[in-house]
Formats: C-alpha cells, structure tokens, sequence
C-alpha cells in the first residue's frame, strides 16, 4: 500500500513536472504556431541568412525607386526629405561626414530588412520581396557596390560587403571624467 | 554629500567655509524685504485701477456658483496654463518620423504630466485597439507564445518611477542654438510606468540555452526593431501598460510597451508586438545606421545603450527673466547608472560649487529635483548645474565631453548646461556661441 502510495506520487510529481514543461508558471497565452511565427518575423541578421526567396535587378530596381521612393529621396538617392542614400565615401573622419547606405551602413542585408519593413514611408511592407531586391541592389549599385547588370537575391545580396563593415567599435563609456 | 530632503543646506567649496542654513535663510531673507518693500509701495497705488479682483474688492469667481461637478468627464488644466504645452518645431521636413519635447522649465517637480510627456516617433502614432493587439514571444524559447492584453494584465505586476529620455538630446551642434531649458533637454521625461517584469514573460516562454539578445519589434508603420541584452531583460526590464496610472497614451506606445530603466529612449519600443529571442543582436537599421555614436577617427560607437548623469536648472533658464533679490535656483538630475547623489550649483560661471539641496525621496533611475536658494545682485552671471551619480560619475563639461568625442557623435550628450543672466534679469544660453 505504501509503495502504491509512493508510485502514484511519483507519477504526479512527473505529470507536474510535464505540464510544467507544456505550460509556463502562470499557464497565460496560447502557443504561437510555426505558421504564425515565419507570418510575422520579418528580422533578416546581417549576414543574410535568412533573406527571403525572391530576386530582382539593378534595372528593375531602378524603376521601383523611381516611383516609390524617389520623392523623398531624389531621383538618384541625394536626399530630400528622406535621408541622403549615396556618396559620402571617405568622409567619416572628416569634420563634416556624410553618412549614407554607402559610407556608413555595415550590412548590406540590413537594407532589406529596414526597406521591407519601414519603407516606402507611407505605405510600409507593400513591395514583394522581389521589388526589395531590385530597390536595394539599385541603392548599391548608386554607391557603386554592385554592377548595372546585377540581380540581387538572398546569396547575391549576403554577399556584398559594405565599406564600413568594420567600422564600428563597443561602447568605451564612461569614457569622460 | 548633500542628505536627501535637506532642502538648502549648501558648502562653498572655494573657501570650504559651511554656510547653514539658518545663515543662508537670513541672507536672502534681508535681500528679499528690501525688494519686497519696494514692491509694496508700488503695488499699493495701483492696486485699486489694475486690480479688481484683489482687496478690498470681492472676488467676481466667488459671486456666482462655478463649473458643474464633473463638467469636465476627463480633467484638462486650467484656460490659463493653455500656454505650458509640448514644444512642437515649427516647420520640420516631416511630421512621421521627428520628436517633441517636454516643457520642462514650465513643470515642478519629477513627474512629467501624461500629455507632456516627450514624443519621439519613426513611423507616426497608430492607433491599436488593444482587444485585437497581440504579443508574439519567439526565438529561443521552449513555448512560443502568441499573449493577449489581457493576459498580459493578468501576470504579476509592478509600479517604478523612471526618467525617460531620448539619446540625442540635444545633437551636440544644437547646443548654441537652444533657447529654453526644453530646446536644450526636453527630450526628458518622468513617469511611474505599471506592467510586468520582461523576465517574467520569458520565463513563462522559457529560454532556452544560448539565449543571448531579444529582439523587440513596434507594431507602427516603421516597425521599429531593437535589440536588448538579456542581461537587462532579466534584470529591470517591464513590459508596461500604465503610465501614471493610467493606460499608456498611444504616443508611449499603447497598448503596450518595452520598458528599459536608464537606457536611450528608443530601446523601450512602443506598441510592443513582438519578442524575438535570439543568439545575436538583429543588427537592425536603428542599431547601425542611426542611434550610433560617430567618434573623430570615423569609427563609431554601437550598442551606446546608458544614458549617463545629466542635470539642467529649469528656473531660472533660458527665455525667463530673474529680479533682484531672493531667487531659488531649481533644476532636474537624473542619471541611467543609478541614484543621483550629488548636484552641485556654481552662480559664478564655474569658479565655486555649492551642494544643492535634493528633494526626497531620490529614486534610482528617475529624476531628481535639486534647489538652491540664491539671491542675484543684478550683476551678470552664468549659473549652471552639475551632478554627480551614486557610481561616483560626475556630468562633464562641454568641453571635456567634445575633447573625447568631437562634434559629430550626435547622440548621449551630457554635458554641463549653462544659463547666462543679463543686467536686465534676461536668462539666455550660456554657451559660447558658435
């Protein structure tokens, strides 16, 4: 009888044990299904890996800027009421640095994380990853990373590296005393 | 160090010779009736033309019944304080992504009103019905999780008052160019922020090993995407939904948001919609290209999450005008790392310090109203603040800071705010100008 006794509190002290893997401390929310999940995580690392399907060209590219983003960002990227996207080479040191997808930005898969998910401005996550593509390989074919005939895709895309990449540094503070 | 709550007991460091209180008080008190005499004298032969509703006349708000009880269903201050509003730049290239600042020289004390609190948006305000908002907790977790508000509502939860503030306030090009204490610092606010610990939340999604960053995601129109070590996710880290205890404005993220004690401000992602737990940071646009400090080499600093000590005198400050006499001398300190210990005040443009006087109680990460009574002999001044946290950092000068930075690192600019007072009683910026 008291070994019976202590079996069944051993089975309970394992079906605890399992709900409690099933299930958090205060057993609040549903679980979130894959489907659900790959829905909504939109996050692409820096170095690619996890950029989508899809392709598109520097030439195609160059059309979509044209009718999305160029208003606030100038035909070629000069800048406008959006920030200045091209140039800027070799200023980051100088008194006056521009900084710009081509100077500054370390990861060229961060382009297409941040036009997918936030660009064009008014109307955010409207372009098909295709036109992501194209967008983003005509940014870096302005800044002269990638060629007039380049199609850009998610190996294409990991692949370009950013004249910064190296350029930034852990934070030293506090650093004034 | 100056005891919390022993308002306006000070030490002249260029001497070392304590001043008391009680010596302090008699000072200014002299000065002050001198001024006060004067003023009397004029006040009493004018008071019966100008004056209508002061003695001997009776009031004309007691002759006749006021507003009904509850004629206002939400209370709104008072027509006459219309002009104590958030300051809005007049004419920014856009409205979607800019920031607005909280009129600090207008306020007392550490709270921030709720409709005065400082805004800075990347993507505009939406508005989300919290029924149908969602918290999805993924990653390098042992149960993804999709949570509702009200499940959110349901965890244990905690009340803090904490600073807030944004990591370019002001950009260090801007600081000549400020002409309120709010132009300078008003990308600072204060609140006592409701929700629950962001450990409590992981842990009910459980981690797994390897879980190094979490990456929260805005459910706004740019998405805004930061990372946050988890060592501050299991430290102080909220999820919080009340804000002065009411629910969040959508301006602070309704219906909820991350909630980060002492680091930039957009780290504390509003209208929180995602957790994505993960080995590495995202590297994300507001990681790398923005909310990165550009140092003279042209290497620039990443992941410059702390906002370090800082203290501004809101009164008197820029665009207000002092009178002889008795002045208090009042300002705000607040410090990312902890408890401010220490504010001094200099009325001399630098040369001494005096200890001011921290109002109690002084919470950690939150700020702190420090006063010095001071009387001006309407000789031109500069007077300034600088504080000093429980770690022992002490606020920089603009000068030291500039000398380790340079001009063009943008953001977590510290530096020593001074005020410069003309003969005419004017309050102005008080740095040099450019």
């Amino acid at each position: 009888m008291a070994i019976r006794r202590l079996e069944i509190a051993a089975a309970l002290i394992l079906a605890l044990a399992g709900s409690a893997q099933a299930e958090g401390r205060y057993g609040l929310g549903r679980p979130a299904s894959e489907a659900e999940i790959a829905a909504w995580n939109i996050d692409i690392d820096r170095e690619g890996k996890k950029l989508p399907a899809g392709s598109g060209s520097v030439a195609h590219g160059r059309e979509v800027f044209g009718a999305q983003c160029a208003s606030c960002h100038g035909e070629k990227g000069e800048g406008g009421l959006g920030d200045k996207l091209v140039g800027g080479k070799g200023t980051l040191a100088s008194a006056k640095p521009v900084k710009t997808v081509g100077s500054y930005w370390p990861y060229a898969p961060t382009l297409f994380d941040y036009v997918h998910r936030a660009m064009p401005m008014n109307a955010p996550q409207s372009l098909s990853n295709d036109d992501v593509y194209a967008v983003v390989g005509y940014l870096l074919n302005l800044n002269g990373l990638v060629a007039d005939d380049a199609v850009l895709d998610a190996h294409s895309l990991s692949a370009v590296r950013m004249p910064n990449r190296d350029g930034f540094v852990p934070d030293p503070r506090p650093d004034v005393r | 160090m100056t005891n919390p709550g022993d308002v306006g007991h000070g030490r002249d460091e260029a001497d070392g010779e304590t001043v008391s209180p009680s010596r302090r008080r008699f000072l200014s008190r002299g000065t002050a009736l001198v001024g006060g005499a004067m003023a009397g004298g004029l006040a009493a032969e004018t008071a019966l033309a100008d004056d209508p509703n002061g003695p001997p006349h009776i009031p004309e708000w007691m002759k006749a019944p006021g507003a009904d009880t509850g004629a206002q269903p939400y209370g709104t201050p008072s027509p006459f304080e219309k002009h104590v509003v958030k300051n809005i730049p007049k004419s920014l290239k856009q409205y979607t992504s800019a920031s607005v600042r909280t009129p600090l020289q207008d306020l007392d004390g550490i709270i921030t009103p709720n409709g005065l609190f400082y805004e800075r948006h990347h993507g505009g305000v939406p508005e989300i019905d919290p029924a149908q908002h969602r918290l999805m907790v993924h990653g390098l977790v042992e149960r993804p999780l999709v949570l509702t508000m009200d499940d959110i509502r349901r965890f244990p939860s905690e009340s803090h008052v904490y600073f807030l503030e944004c990591s370019g306030n002001p950009d260090f090009k801007a600081i000549h160019a400020g002409k309120t204490a709010s132009d300078l610092v008003g990308l600072v606010s204060c609140a006592e922020w409701t929700g629950v610990r962001l450990k409590t939340v992981l842990e009910e999604a459980g981690l797994k090993p390897g879980a190094k960053w979490v990456v929260a995601e805005g459910a706004d129109a740019a998405a805004l995407t930061r990372s946050i070590p988890i060592e501050k996710c299991l430290d102080d880290a909220l999820l919080v939904y009340s804000q002065n205890g009411e629910r969040l404005r959508p301006q602070q993220g309704y219906p909820l948001r991350v909630f980060l004690p002492g680091f930039e401000g957009n780290m504390s992602v509003k209208w929180l919609r995602r957790l994505n737990v993960t080995d590495e940071p995202a590297y994300s646009r507001e990681e790398t290209s923005k909310y990165t400090d550009l140092m003279p080499d042209g290497t620039a600093r990443q992941f410059t999450f702390m906002m370090e000590a800082k203290s501004i005198i809101t009164r008197p400050s820029g665009t207000q005008r002092v009178g002889r006499g008795f002045n208090e001398i009042t300002g705000i300190a607040w410090s990312g790392r902890g408890k401010i210990a220490r504010v001094e005040v200099s009325v001399d443009d630098g040369k001494t310090w005096q200890d001011a006087g921290l109002q109690a109680p002084v919470l950690n990460k939150a700020l702190t109203r420090f006063r010095l009574p001071w009387s001006w002999t309407g000789e031109p001044v500069i007077i300034q603040s600088r504080a000093t946290d429980e770690t022992g950092y002490v606020q920089p000068s603009f000068d030291a800071l500039t000398k380790a930075r340079g001009m063009n690192s943008f953001y977590h600019d510290n530096a020593v705010i001074p005020w410069r007072i003309a003969v005419s009683g004017e309050v102005s910026n008080g740095y040099p100008k450019a």
